[in-house]
């Protein structure tokens, strides 16, 4: 056998091989897509149901069997609070980002660079903050809400949320900040700025993708919080969108729930696009500090 | 005191401002001091409030203090049902945290893959975590709908449900059990993919290509050198899998309110049943304590076996 005859076998072989590679990671690709997203896959056409399609076991629950309807989900914006429950959520979750990057790139600055003997035990401490579970504050941290006059207010969930949320941004940031060079802020400081001002010329640009991701990271966790929205807030016009959706639209035991998968459509496709959007940022932020050990 | 401008050009002559922006012992705690009283004061304080609760007899109707020892830990030690919860607790979270891991890794792989389509692919992995957990649960409660479910019609078509038969997925106790599990891995599954992608894009290209070079095959590859390097983030992973799956109760209270017959009562929400639906804050208190020692351990844990990892 000439090594030319040989050379052209391999050569299909891997061919062959890397076909069914491609196949392979194209079809787990679609099903693990598709199992994913299979709840809002259906609430996508239950929105659009008549109730005289919905509510019939015989029908084949994936295709209209009578003619889509707008109606329903044109009653949560005429007839709910829906665009209210957003506009807290959105006002809540900025002001929240804002408050955990005040705080936490510093905390995460000074727990990261400034080589403290204390720094170590410290950040494991801020760690470990995060697993006291809101249950378990629930009723103290109500009494502290009556206490300082914000019970029944959006702004009682601007004031807890940044306790879940910074020490989770500051583990993050300091990841990120522990992997920029040394050098940059030295160098930084040798051109003449202090430590602060080199912490925030030089050191601040370069955290760039740990700030994305604490963002991201933050307004996730703030919109998706249950239980102290559920404790703070009774009036529907202060409520945010993961409270305000199940308790206005379940009365008793009637669901409206054309309505709520559409609400729950509307609000989250533009999350999962804006965190799609920064995902590869997101990752190689990560990944900077794995590449450097 | 210099501005800005001249401390660049003539750094010599600021020299107040530049001492004390640069003693970095009192920079640190400067900068560690906000955050630091913020979190005594609304995590530390509340937390020894919460710790008072638990020896006290607070209800919801009568908020006046009274210490009464141990009594609420030997009242919730006596119920059978925090038994029945601590032990779903348990299952719960096992059995969630080796899914989510597996799972996670293999939806990792993919979301690093080039191929055509892969955005699109990203966005509807990523749904079932962005978005809000209560909202999800309400899509997955219509899902697994005692008459209504999709699914219960997809069987009867296959034939393997009778015409008119239902499977009643948060019924019966065992399958309402299988059906929480499945929904919280559904939700936290592609957020353990993320930080697994995130580790599996740190691992040099050129350790993988040698290994490719040295005529290792994709399974070789995979078990000599793939995840020994994920395993520290994996490990991270399981973490807030775990962490996540202590403490959260949102799929359960949505879900199955907890039934039936507390068949999926976990910590998390009996102590919000106990607390805060039944008003014995006391008792509450007592049961969402026992979530903390749990919780800690089970940090610990992790933390020890990613270091030991990293230093190898």
């Amino acid at each position: 056998m000439t090594t030319a005859e040989e050379a052209g076998r391999l050569r299909q072989r891997y061919a062959r091989r890397h076909v069914l590679a491609r196949v392979g990671l194209y079809l787990t690709a679609i099903v693990a897509a598709l199992i994913c997203a299979a709840p809002f896959l259906w609430s996508l056409i239950t929105a659009f149901k008549q109730n005289r399609d919905l509510y019939n076991p015989q029908n084949n629950p994936f295709v209209f069997n009578r003619p889509p309807t707008s109606d329903h989900v044109g009653y949560l914006f005429t007839d709910t609070e829906f665009l209210t429950f957003v506009a807290n959520t959105l006002l809540v979750g900025v002001l929240v980002v804002l408050i955990t990057l005040a705080l936490g790139l510093p905390a995460a600055y000074a727990l990261a660079r400034l080589d403290r003997p204390w720094s170590g035990p410290m950040a494991i401490g801020i760690f470990l903050v995060y697993l006291v579970p809101p249950s378990l504050l629930f009723l103290a941290l109500s009494r502290i809400v009556v206490a300082v006059g914000l019970q029944d207010s959006t702004w009682s969930l601007v004031l807890i949320y940044p306790t879940i949320t910074i020490p989770v941004s500051v583990w993050l940031l300091m990841g990120f900040l522990k992997n920029i060079p040394k050098d940059i802020e030295e160098q930084a400081m040798v051109d003449g700025y202090s430590r602060v001002g080199a912490f925030v010329r030089a050191v601040l640009p370069l955290a760039y993708p740990g700030v994305i991701a604490v963002v991201v990271f933050a307004f996730t966790l703030t919109a998706s919080e249950f239980i102290y929205a559920l404790a703070f807030v009774a009036p529907t016009d202060q409520m945010s969108v993961s409270i305000g959706v199940p308790t206005q639209l379940v009365r008793g035991d009637v669901f409206f729930w054309q309505s709520l998968q559409g609400a729950t459509v509307l609000v989250a496709v533009p999350i999962a696009l804006v965190f799609t959007w920064f995902l590869d940022r997101f990752v190689s932020g990560f990944t900077m500090g794995a590449v450097k050990e | 005191m210099a501005t800005t401008a001249d401390a660049v050009t003539t750094p010599a002559t600021a020299p107040a401002r530049r001492r004390l922006a640069d003693r970095d012992g009192l920079l640190a705690w400067g900068f560690l001091l906000p955050s630091i009283v913020y979190i005594v004061a609304l995590v530390g304080v509340p937390f020894v409030l919460a710790i008072a609760f638990a020896f006290s007899d607070v209800t919801a109707g009568d908020p006046s203090y009274d210490f009464v020892g141990f009594r609420n830990f030997t009242r919730v030690f006596q119920d059978p049902v925090f038994w029945r919860a601590l032990g779903n607790t348990f299952v719960f979270t096992l059995i969630s945290m080796v899914l989510i891991v597996v799972l996670g890794k293999v939806l990792a792989n993919i979301l690093v893959a080039d191929f055509r389509g892969k955005w699109l692919v990203r966005f509807l992995v990523l749904l079932a975590w962005t978005t809000p957990v209560a909202l999800s649960s309400i899509s997955w409660l219509w899902l697994l709908d005692s008459i209504y479910s999709p699914i219960d019609w997809m069987l009867r078509q296959f034939g393997a449900l009778g015409p008119a038969e239902n499977v009643y997925w948060l019924g019966r106790p065992g399958l309402s059990m299988a059906s929480v599990i499945a929904v919280h891995v559904w939700r936290l599954t592609p957020l353990a993919a993320v930080i697994m992608m995130a580790g599996l894009m740190a691992i040099p290209k050129d350790i993988d290509e040698a290994a490719r070079v040295d005529g290792a095959g994709y399974w070789r590859r995979m078990f000599e050198i793939t995840i020994p390097l994920v395993l520290p983030v994996a490990a991270v992973a399981a973490l807030f899998g775990a962490i996540f799956t202590f403490t959260d109760m949102a799929v359960v209270r949505v879900l199955t309110r907890g039934g039936p017959n507390d068949a999926t009562q976990v910590l998390a929400s009996w102590a919000f049943y106990r607390g805060i639906d039944g008003g014995d804050v006391a008792q509450g208190a007592v049961i969402a304590l026992f979530l903390f020692p749990l919780l800690l351990a089970a940090a610990v844990l992790i933390l020890r076996a990613v270091r030991r990892i990293e230093v190898r």
